[in-house]
């Protein structure tokens, strides 16, 4: 079957300003050269810190950014440098802010029709009628639509940008930290309404948060990243409870569960490597224990480690 | 727009302005019905005559013509030519400036360079340049004041687009097919508007005055034509000799300026979203109190809040936030409270120290008592005293709470200084002791650090650092880490639970996070609505959770290892304060809700320290 979504060396590296004398810096490399594919019905989750470069990611998918080196294939097409408005019919995002995203100076119906006009280019009646569907579908009624985004709690805005995204009739969807501006009961409400989408509509989702337990809870797969490159990949179910790469067993063993009693896991600094000056060898060796001096002069690669689990290590954790 | 108006005539100075623009322009337009003489014709015989003579009501100027048509007539082109220009100036203005911040880049550079170099020359020489350029004429006085004007317009246009290119609208509007010009023309302008607007009232009087000062020189409107400074320039001769004539055309300048700044300082106050939410209004240094009924009687907590009413009134609704709330610490103790936002958690903490803005917020009833001493309505040099002294607060964003133009050593060092008297090198060596002790590395370097040199996890030690400047007893914490990875998370609140049972401090922990209570917290209250819905120690509540909110707010939140699964939700949206429904905050989405529910009140019951309020508990207690 062929994927929804494969990425190939995706890199973005933002230049840094030029210095009055003496040659340009090498620049920030916000996302490292990374590879990864997306079944088509699947949901990936991208987990990782502030920091690691999943907004980017994000980005540089929908055509937000452009990158610096790589492809970007949609169902076994490559997409080039094409602008948003190309993605856009294959691929949309929901923004992590439900109200900054919805131009306070328009009605929920001027945004809901701006896709369908301009990406399909479709009539009046038309629009009207896939707008009826829509709402029907996230659970808005339509009387919201001659409403301004203001009057909107923070979930029902959510609701409107999922709404949004679905009027382009995309293959992929992007949900970049959709529920860390909302509520706890309302979290679940959009996640729920999230997984009834996918399977009615055949959709395929990428999933960037830094929540593990609501990752968990949504995903087939799991994406780790760490200072811009993809440090482990593997099934979500195993990810957490088996992980090879140190920093992913950090992050599970970091996240707040009831019932563990409290331990600092980690007494060592905290900080990321200087992104001007990013460390020789592993981003995460400064932070590691298990860190060595092959650790620290040369990067690891991604490398298959038992069945469909892989970790950019040298020396991965056993289980 | 009526709200707008209300606004703008509050200020008393701005309507005056509006009254006598109003009344000059209602007199300018009228003047074909009005029976004034042809301003242009000459009768050198009555040269000079002064105000109020027969048939001139104010007066004849050097060659007989009647002042007061020449004035209405000259004031009628004045008004004319500045408001053109200002259209102009704004119109090409804004479009430079839009088009530069959306751009951004090479574009904005070029263009902002461009306007920079016009804006270093000085703005009448530029304009002379431009009218001896294109020859003497009110057309091109007009064309060179417009021109003048449009760095201001470009430059202030551009600001406000940079700051709206980056948000999440203009990307969603990308994504959805847009093109720029209509991203330009359908969310940036009607977004920019607003400040076209404001910048264009405060300088339509300036280009008047300007236009006049071209007159003025004689290179504006050409003769017989008048307008108010062309008339200025033909009395100058006349000056000692008879001032009507030049004082007639001042006048009428300084009262159409005056105006029109007035009139345009009140629209920029009105349509300014800071100025309108109240934020440019000082608040005051403690919370407004207004206690009715009773005042609870001491208990032996260290800090006790006992039936505690926080209001906010805004406009004429009122806000119940924090509605009856008594919770208690002793020494060494943590208490975490839980609630979604607007479950009033936030305030029931800032309400202690008086720390509620007023306006609006207002504490009706209740007492804080530290130590058995009520703290409600205490003097302020009183609270004084004991903020950040006796009662400490560590808020969720320390990039906010952190003044961004001090190291935070210093920082530091003058919260120690506030209260203790000591010199600077001993309340620094205390500083960076107290940087130790939250576990910052290189804590004599790290104190030269400004804010925003440090990474979240290391500012919130800082923000640590400062609540334990005095040693306090009590530290309010709210939500502390929630702006945090996850790794650093771990981090900080494992340093709160050493350092509570090294000193003894007592915590109070406002979150929303299940799994943070659970680790850090010995008893809990869960909160919805303004009030305490459950309380107890935190085993129990979670273990066996008796209101049902509990159970269902608890359900909603997934855990780490549970695998991929449907999550429970909890249907509706949390009430509006100012509307809260009769009975139980919670019954309309509450299924275990009866009739019963819906009316009275519902107390909190059980044995002290495990309470519920609610008629059908999920369990008997």
């Amino acid at each position: 079957m062929m994927p929804a979504l494969k990425v190939e060396h995706l890199a973005k590296t933002f230049p840094l300003k030029r210095p009055f004398f003496g040659p340009a810096p090498p620049g920030v490399r916000a996302v490292r050269p990374m590879s990864f594919q997306v079944e088509t019905g699947e949901t990936l989750g991208v987990v990782g810190e502030s920091g690691c470069g999943k907004s980017t990611l994000a980005r540089m998918l929908v055509g937000l950014l452009e990158p610096t080196e790589g492809m970007i294939e949609i169902e076994g097409k490559a997409i080039g440098s094409a602008g948003p408005a190309e993605f856009g019919k294959l691929i949309q995002y929901v923004f992590q802010d439900p109200q900054s995203s919805l131009n306070p100076r328009k009605t929920i119906r001027q945004v809901m029709e701006a896709p369908l006009k301009r990406l399909h280019g479709m009539t009046r009646p038309g629009r009207d009628k896939r707008i009826a569907e829509i709402f029907a579908s996230v659970n808005l009624r339509e009387e919201f639509l001659d409403r301004y985004p203001h009057e909107f709690s923070g979930g029902q805005a959510q609701r409107i940008g999922i709404a949004r995204a679905l009027a382009a009739s995309p293959r992929i969807i992007i949900l970049d930290e959709p529920v860390s501006a909302l509520d706890v009961s309302v979290q679940a409400q959009v996640l729920n309404l999230l997984a009834d989408l996918k399977s009615r509509f055949g959709l395929t989702y990428l999933f960037i948060t830094h929540d593990l337990a609501v990752v968990e809870a949504v995903s087939e797969r799991i994406v780790v990243l760490y200072f811009g490159s993809v440090v482990e990949i593997g099934r979500a179910d195993r990810i957490f409870a088996a992980p090879r790469h140190p920093y992913t067993s950090l992050l599970a063993e970091s996240a707040p569960v009831v019932g563990r009693s409290l331990t600092a896991p980690e007494q060592k600094g905290t900080e990321l490597p200087d992104p001007l000056n990013p460390p020789p060898g592993c981003a995460f060796a400064g932070r590691c224990p298990r860190a060595t001096d092959l650790c620290r002069t040369r990067e690891p690669e991604l490398k298959q480690m038992g069945e469909d689990q892989l970790a950019a290590c040298h020396y991965p954790l056993e289980n | 727009m009526s709200a707008f108006f209300t606004l703008l005539f509050r200020n008393r100075l701005a309507a005056l302005g509006a009254v006598v623009i109003m009344a000059i322009l209602v007199l300018v337009l009228t003047i074909p019905l009005l029976p004034l003489r042809d301003p242009d014709v000459t009768a050198t015989a009555d040269r000079f005559m002064r105000p109020f003579a027969e048939g001139h009501l104010l007066g004849t100027d050097h060659l007989g013509r009647d002042l007061l048509s020449r004035l209405l007539h000259g004031t009628r082109l004045s008004l004319a030519v500045g408001i053109a220009a200002a259209l102009i100036a704004a119109a090409i203005g804004s479009a430079i400036g839009i088009v530069a911040g959306y751009f951004g880049g090479r574009t904005d550079n070029i263009v902002m360079r461009g306007v920079d170099m016009l804006m270093a020359f000085p703005y009448i020489l530029l304009a002379l340049a431009i009218v001896a350029a294109l020859g003497p004429g009110l057309m091109n006085a007009l064309i060179a004041v417009a021109a003048v004007n449009v760095p201001f317009f470009a430059r202030n246009i551009r600001g406000i687009t940079v700051g709206l290119a980056g948000r999440e609208f203009i990307d969603a509007a990308r994504l959805a097919g847009m093109g720029h010009t209509r991203i330009i023309l359908t969310e940036l302008l009607p977004n920019v508007l607003p400040v076209i607007v404001i910048a264009m009232s405060t300088t339509v009087g300036w280009m008047i005055l300007e236009t006049a000062g071209l007159s003025f020189l004689g290179l504006g409107s050409q003769p017989p034509q008048a307008d108010l400074g062309s008339m200025l320039g033909e009395a100058r001769s006349a000056m000692i000799s008879h001032p009507h004539t030049s004082i007639v055309p001042g006048l009428m300048i300084f009262l159409i300026v005056m105006s029109i700044n007035l009139l345009g300082d009140g629209v920029r106050d009105a349509l300014d979203p800071r100025l309108r939410s109240g934020a440019l209004s000082r608040p005051r240094a403690t919370t407004l109190v207004k206690r009715q009924g009773g005042v609870p009687l001491a208990t032996d907590d260290l800090l006790a809040i006992q039936d505690l009413q926080t209001e906010f009134h805004v406009g004429r609704r009122n806000l119940r936030a924090v509605d009856g709330v008594s919770l208690a610490v002793k020494p060494g103790e943590c208490l975490g409270v839980i609630g979604e936002s607007g479950s009033g958690k936030s305030v029931t903490a800032l309400s202690v120290m008086g720390l509620v803005a007023s306006p609006p917020g207002v504490i009706t009833g209740g007492a804080v008592r530290f130590q058995g001493e009520d703290l409600i309505g205490a003097p302020y040099e009183t609270l004084r005293q004991k903020r950040g002294d006796r009662v400490a607060y560590i808020f969720q964003d320390p990039l906010s709470t952190l003044h961004p133009l001090y190291r935070v050593g210093q920082q530091l060092a003058e919260a120690i200084q506030s209260h203790d008297d000591m010199s600077n090198a001993e309340a620094r060596a205390r500083a960076i002791q107290l940087l130790n002790d939250v576990r910052i590395p290189n804590a004599e370097r790290r104190a030269e650090d400004y804010p925003h040199e440090m990474s979240g996890g290391m500012r919130q030690r800082v923000g640590i650092a400062m609540a334990l400047a005095n040693e306090p007893d009590v530290i309010i914490a709210d939500e502390p880490t929630t702006a945090l990875d996850v790794t650093v998370q771990a981090q900080i609140l494992s340093l709160l639970d050493d350092l509570r049972r090294e000193r003894g401090l007592a915590i109070i922990f406002i979150t929303h996070d299940f799994g943070v209570v659970a680790q850090l917290c010995d008893r809990v209250a869960v909160m919805y609505a303004g009030r305490i819905v459950e309380e107890g120690p935190t085993r129990a509540v979670l273990d066996a959770p008796a209101h049902p909110y509990t159970k269902r707010l608890i359900a909603c939140v997934p855990e780490l290892g549970g695998g991929r699964r449907e999550l429970a939700a909890i249907p509706g949206l949390p009430p509006v304060l100012d509307d809260l429904p009769p009975g139980c905050a919670f019954a309309p989405r509450c299924n275990r809700a009866e009739e019963s529910c819906r009316q009275g009140e519902i107390p909190l019951r059980g044995q002290t320290l495990r309470a519920v309020r609610c008629l059908f508990p999920e369990r008997a207690l």
